[in-house]
Parts: structure tokens; sequence; C-alpha cells
């Protein structure tokens, strides 16, 4: 896979992130407890001596179970329920039989943290007073609720399928993000929500949480998953790993993740807090502008950056080519513009969550091969557009002068055509610039990140801090072709002069 | 050492060149004249192998003009397009000298000649370095002249040099055409509808109508030994008011 390995070469070139076996690699989902206990394990294989990265908040359960099996990460944590049910397709959650499955993977899961995270419905406490709900077999009889739900809980096998064939429940509800859930129950657009036992959300928004009253959910001891070879290849981080077993109570984690959801505390500053370090680390979050020009800022942009010009620079490279085979011939020209056509209209985390299995990893190299598919076709097209464009006087000039194929395309057809195709050029960029903040969802971080870690707490001001960079960094790429179309664009054209 | 042996091409169906049989005498001027879309510049189009002929051959310096050495034997024929057909992208001089760099000519030489053609087609230097959208219809027949001459091709093919210009214009750079084709003793074919310019530069002309040549001979044959009526027809159809054409 040469083309593989270029990517491999560009990556390491141009961001510097060392693939190195000597980091170890923790992985977390995208909600606040995953971030939480994330930071917690990193820290804790930190304070061992072993260097260690956290790639917070890398997608769903899905897709960090394929990084972990793909060998992206080495440990990240779950919750036993979830292993059976969703990853595993079992209904046995006991720590012996998930490791019998999941030793063909070659995974372990182990080291529970001493608390269980277990899924409930909830409904706003004067809500479930005035229709007298206390438990989830009570919502048979009130059909006209209104049922949001998160779009993981709605297709999970332990989620509300299983749910709703345990009940009978005769609902129909609707996916929403879980960290719009709340808000949305709060201003009455729902009526019942999926939620975590140990979401710190649940009084602050006086909600009453139902009782699973034929035991449908199952046992959801969180535990870290990882990988067979981690205790050999980090045997110091693994001694101190172990030691986290039974170390979180509940209450302790709805404490936690109170103080980062409700208190503004970083992830890191409460796991830190948690482990007993009393650092500057304790700091909160702070305010708007603390978040928006964060130490975070120049590594997110170098990310952000080079997904952008990483995958406009291949979309060049095979786009520009590609437009120029389209003009030779008709039958040719249609199936590519169809084709790169097709490519822009799958929508973007399905791109991505396509591409994670096909390329066997995540983070920066799905992302950057989704992004270079969607930049494709406005370079094609243009360049296509451009050059049946010219008037074919010039053509015929260009041939009457003796001038081979090769040398009219590189001396009279492409700079003819250059305004066009720079044009196209320039709206892939925009357009890289806005759909790679959904890289972050794979954990190739850049802007995204922010957006998904705001998404993640409820957190508008840091949601914004992603979203205003990147809107100003459109803005800058805009710019950038503008004055880079008064150097590439001959003089000649640009004073719309014609022969 | 330019010819057409029994040359027939269709377009789309239709034949706008029927059976056409013409040789183009070296060092002199032809004119092919006729009505629009009566083949003229389809002949010029097969003479540089731009299309190739259904049946017949085109000859030029002994060589059947093929696809295969079309592209090189063009590097020995000058062509000015209707309209001049220069690349907006590149100056006046980028326009002219384009093929003699792509064949990696010795730039002294290029230099050399630009200055030479510049001085005969009367432009001055600075015209040289502007694009040709800033430049009157006149001077960029000028500027695609030079270019059709830069490598010193001893055929020039010009498909209607002086069709869009205007009347004043038109009278300068007919009387300097003229003084040039005579001086460089190339093998010119000029394609027009217009009489008096067949007048003015033929050595000989060849009037063709729907595909055919009607009639090949001298100003004078064709005024006094028509070969059908339609020859006097187009003829006298052309002629200027003769109270014109005294002053």
């Amino acid at each position: 896979m040469p083309l593989r390995a270029l990517w491999l070469v560009c990556l390491l070139a141009v961001s510097g992130v060392a693939l190195a076996g000597d980091t170890l690699v923790v992985g977390s989902k995208r909600f606040t407890e995953s971030y939480i206990l994330g930071e917690i394990i990193t820290q804790t294989a930190e304070a061992a001596g072993t260097p260690a990265e956290h790639r917070q908040g890398m997608g769903n359960t899905a897709i960090v179970f394929e990084a972990i099996k793909a060998g992206s990460i080495d440990v990240y944590p779950d919750y036993t329920g979830t292993i059976a049910r969703q990853l595993l397709g079992i209904e046995a959650t006991d720590l012996e039989t998930l490791n019998r499955h999941l030793e063909p993977y070659g995974l372990a899961a182990g080291v529970k943290f001493g608390f269980q995270n277990t899924y409930a419905l909830a409904l706003l406490d004067s809500v479930a007073e005035r229709l007298h709900i206390t438990k989830v077999s009570d919502l048979v009889h009130h059909p006209e609720l209104r049922v949001g739900l998160g779009h993981e809980f709605l297709e999970r096998n332990d989620g509300w399928p299983g749910l709703r064939k345990a009940y009978g429940l005769p609902q129909r509800p609707e996916g929403l993000d879980h960290g719009l859930a709340y808000e949305a129950i709060a201003a009455h657009q729902i009526d019942v929500m999926d939620i975590y036992s140990t979401d710190a959300k649940i009084a602050r928004y006086h909600l009453r949480v139902l009782e699973d009253d034929r035991h449908y959910f199952p046992e959801y001891d969180a535990v870290m998953v990882y990988r067979r070879d981690l205790p050999a290849r980090f045997p110091e981080a693994w001694a101190a790993l172990r030691r986290l077993r039974g170390a979180i109570s509940a209450k302790q984690m709805i404490r936690m993740n109170a103080e980062a959801e409700l208190d503004g505390r970083t992830f890191r500053a409460v796991a830190a807090g948690f482990l007993g370090k009393s650092q500057e680390v304790l700091a909160g979050r702070g305010g708007f502008l603390d978040k928006l020009f964060g130490p975070d800022t120049w590594r997110l942009t170098r990310e952000h950056l080079f997904l952008v010009f990483g995958s406009l620079l291949g979309a060049v490279l095979l786009g520009v080519p590609l437009g120029v085979w389209a003009t030779r011939n008709v039958a040719v020209g249609q199936v590519i513009l169809s084709v790169v056509g097709i490519a822009q209209t799958i929508p973007s985390l399905a791109l991505l969550a396509l591409l994670i299995p096909l390329l066997g990893m995540i983070g920066t190299i799905p992302a950057i091969v989704a992004l270079f598919l969607y930049s494709l076709l406005p370079i094609v097209r243009n360049t296509h557009a451009g050059l049946t464009g010219i008037a074919p006087n010039l053509l015929e000039s260009a041939r009457a002068l003796g001038l081979p194929t090769r040398a009219r395309l590189r001396l009279v057809e492409l700079p003819l055509a250059a305004g066009s195709i720079l044009a196209g050029i320039k709206t892939s960029a925009v357009i890289n610039v806005g759909t790679a903040t959904i890289a972050a969802f794979v954990g190739a971080g850049g802007y995204g990140e922010r957006i998904v870690t705001g998404l993640a707490l409820n957190d508008h001001e840091l949601l914004l801090g992603g979203a205003i960079p990147a809107a100003a960094l459109a803005l800058i790429v805009q710019w950038s072709f503008d004055g880079l179309e008064r150097l590439i664009v001959p003089a000649g054209l640009r004073k719309g002069g014609s022969s | 050492m330019l010819s057409l042996d029994g040359v027939s091409k269709s377009i789309k169906g239709r034949e706008v060149l029927h059976e056409t049989s013409l040789t183009f005498p070296a060092g002199q001027t032809t004119v092919v004249i006729g009505q629009s879309g009566c083949g003229k510049t389809t002949l010029l189009r097969l003479v540089l192998g731009l299309m190739t002929p259904d049946t017949g051959t085109v000859t030029f310096d002994g060589e059947t003009v093929t696809p295969q050495n079309a592209e090189t034997l063009r590097h020995r024929i000058g062509y000015v397009i209707q309209h001049g057909g220069l690349f907006p992208h590149l100056t006046s001089r980028q326009n002219v000298t384009l093929l003699a760099r792509y064949l990696g000519r010795p730039r002294a030489d290029i230099a050399a000649r630009v200055d030479m053609l510049a001085d005969l087609m009367q432009i001055a230097p600075d015209m040289l370095d502007r694009f040709p959208g800033t430049l009157s219809g006149g001077q960029r027949q000028r500027v695609a002249l030079m270019r059709a001459l830069m490598l010193d091709p001893p055929v020039l093919l010009m498909d209607e040099p002086l069709g869009a210009l205007d009347p004043m214009i038109r009278f300068g750079l007919q009387a300097d055409l003229s003084r040039i084709f005579s001086r460089l003793h190339k093998t010119v074919v000029l394609v027009t509808h217009d009489m008096h310019e067949a007048a003015y530069f033929a050595h000989g002309i060849v009037l063709m109508r729907e595909g055919r040549v009607l009639q090949t001979g001298s100003l004078d044959d064709l005024l006094h030994r028509p070969a059908e009526s339609f020859v006097t027809e187009f003829v006298r159809a052309q002629r200027a008011d003769p109270r014109l054409a005294a002053a």
C-alpha cells in the first residue's frame, strides 16, 4: 500500500506526532465520565514513570473498540454490560466470560473501578409526580410521552430495542445528542430521556430516575479494556493501574462528573484532584477568552491545518489529472464526474465510520482520507469546466502551431483554465476547514476537539471556542486564495482581455 | 511543393469538399475565394493535418500529410487563423516565441528573429510586452503573423486575415502584407470572401462554390474567360461603385 505509506510519511513529517511504541495510548469515549476515567488512567501511568497520551473523546463505543482492536490505543474505560451486550452480543457480564470472548481480539477486561454506571430512564420530577410514574413499566400507560434518546442508546443491543421489548413500551423515540437532552427535557421538548446513573445533572435538573422493575439493564461495572500485551509492554504502569481496582465509589464518580460539568473544571484537573495531586491543574476551565485562547490553541491549529492541507494536497495531485482525463473522453468524463459526485453525498460521519475498519486505524489518517474524498469533486469539476470552456479557436491555434498534446496542455490549456481550477481548490479548502471539525469524532484533533468536548459537557463557551477559530480559519483561507489568485492566474486573463 | 490530389471531406454527413485537386505554386500568393461555407477553411485545415481527408492525399514538400507527421510538418507551415487566435494569457512576445522556446531554440536567435519580425511588421517593441487583450485588431493580426513567421516557414496559410478589421486599418495592413509577401518569397495561401483582396494579393485565384473548385486562374481569366456564369455573377456582385473605384 504505497499510498498509505505516503500518508504516514506526510503525517510524521508535518504533525510531528510520534507513533513510537514506547508511549501508552489511552482512549476514551465521548462523554464526561469516559474523559475523566481516561484522564485518571493516563495520569496514573505517568505517575508510574510511563509516557502516556490521552486520545480523548474519540467517538462512540464502536469506534473506540475498533481503535483498540487495531492497536491505535492500548487501554480505555468501559462498562461490563456494554462490553457484553453491545460489543460481544452475549448476556453474561462476569469478567471471566467477557475475557474468554475478548481473547481472540487480543484484548482483556479487568480492574473494576468500584462503581456501576447503569443506564436508566428519567423524567422531570414535576411531570413524573403529576402522572404518578415511578418505574419503567408505568410508561406503558402513557404512550403520549415524547422520548428523546442518545443515538447510541437508541441503536445499541442493550439500549432501546431490548428495553422496548422487555416492557412492551409503545413510545416512538427520537434521537438527539446526549449532551443536549438535559436542555431539551428542561424546556419540555421531550418528556423522557436516557441517563447514566452517575450523571451529575440528575439532581441539578430535578429528574426522577425510573426503577428498572423488570431488571432489564445488566451490570454496568466500570472496568478497563486493554490490549493483552499491555502488562508486558508497560509493567510499571500496569502495576499502578491495577491499584485503581475498587478505588472509585459511585458517589465519588458523581462528584467528579459534577466538578467537570457543573463547576467547569478541566478533566485533567478533576483527575488530578482525585489522584491527590494539588497542582495548578485544579484551577477551573476559566472564562470564555481562556477557553478560546487556551494552551492547546496552537496544537489544535496545527492539527486542523494539517488535516485541511494534507487532504487538499492529495486532492489537487489526483483531482487535476482526473479533471484533465475527464475532458479527453466523454464517457470516461461522465464516469469520473459521477463517482466523485457520489463520494460527496456520503455523510461525513458515515464515511469516517466506514473508513476506520477499512484502513484498520483511527485518528488523522481516516480523517484525511475522508476530507480528501470530499475535496475531489470541486477540484475535478472545476478543472473539467475550465478546460472545456476554452475558446475552440485557441485550441485550434495551439494545434496549428505544431505543439504536441502534453505541451499544449502545459503551456496553453492549463494556464487558460487556471482561474477555474484555483476556484475549485479554494472551494475545497474552505469546505475542508469546516468539515475537518468532524475529524475530532475519530480522535484526529483539530478545532473539532473543543466542539466535541463542548457538546459532551454541554459547555457552549467551549463549543464556541472551537467553532470561532474554525470560522476565522475559513475566512483566512478564503483571503489567502484570493491573494494566490493574483499570483497564479496569468495577468492577461485578469484584465478581462480576449484574443 | 504543396498540393491536393482528389481530396474529399465530409463533416457530419455533409460533403464540404468534393474531389479537389490543386497545386499551390512555390513562392507565389494564391487566393482561395468563395462564399461562407464553400469549403475554404476546411481546405486549410486539411493542409495542416488538423483534419484527415476521406479520400485523396495532401502532399507537402514531397511528403504525404498524415496524422503521424502532421505535427512536425506544421513547424514548416505558418498559419494565421481567423481573428488571430492569440493566447490571452501570454504577452505578444510570448505568443510569438512560444513554439521556438518549446523547441529549445537558442535565446539569442529567438531575440534576433523577434526584432527582425517586429521591424518587418512595424510593431513597436513596447507593444510586444503587452497582452493581446490590450491591442487593437490590426495590431493583433500583425502579432499573429509574427507568430506564424517565427520559424521562417516556407509556407504561410491565412484565413481571412483582414476580415474583422475596420477599413482604415485594413488598408494599411493590406499594403504591408503585400510588401512582406513579395519580399519573403513565401508560398502563401490566403482565404477570403472579398474579391478586392483577391485582386490585390493574388498571383493566382481559386474560386470555390459548395465544396468544388469552379475556376483556377488569374484575375484576368476570371473577368474575361469565366468558366461558368456563377463566376461572372460572383465577380460582379462584389464590384465597387464605379464612382468610388475611380476616386
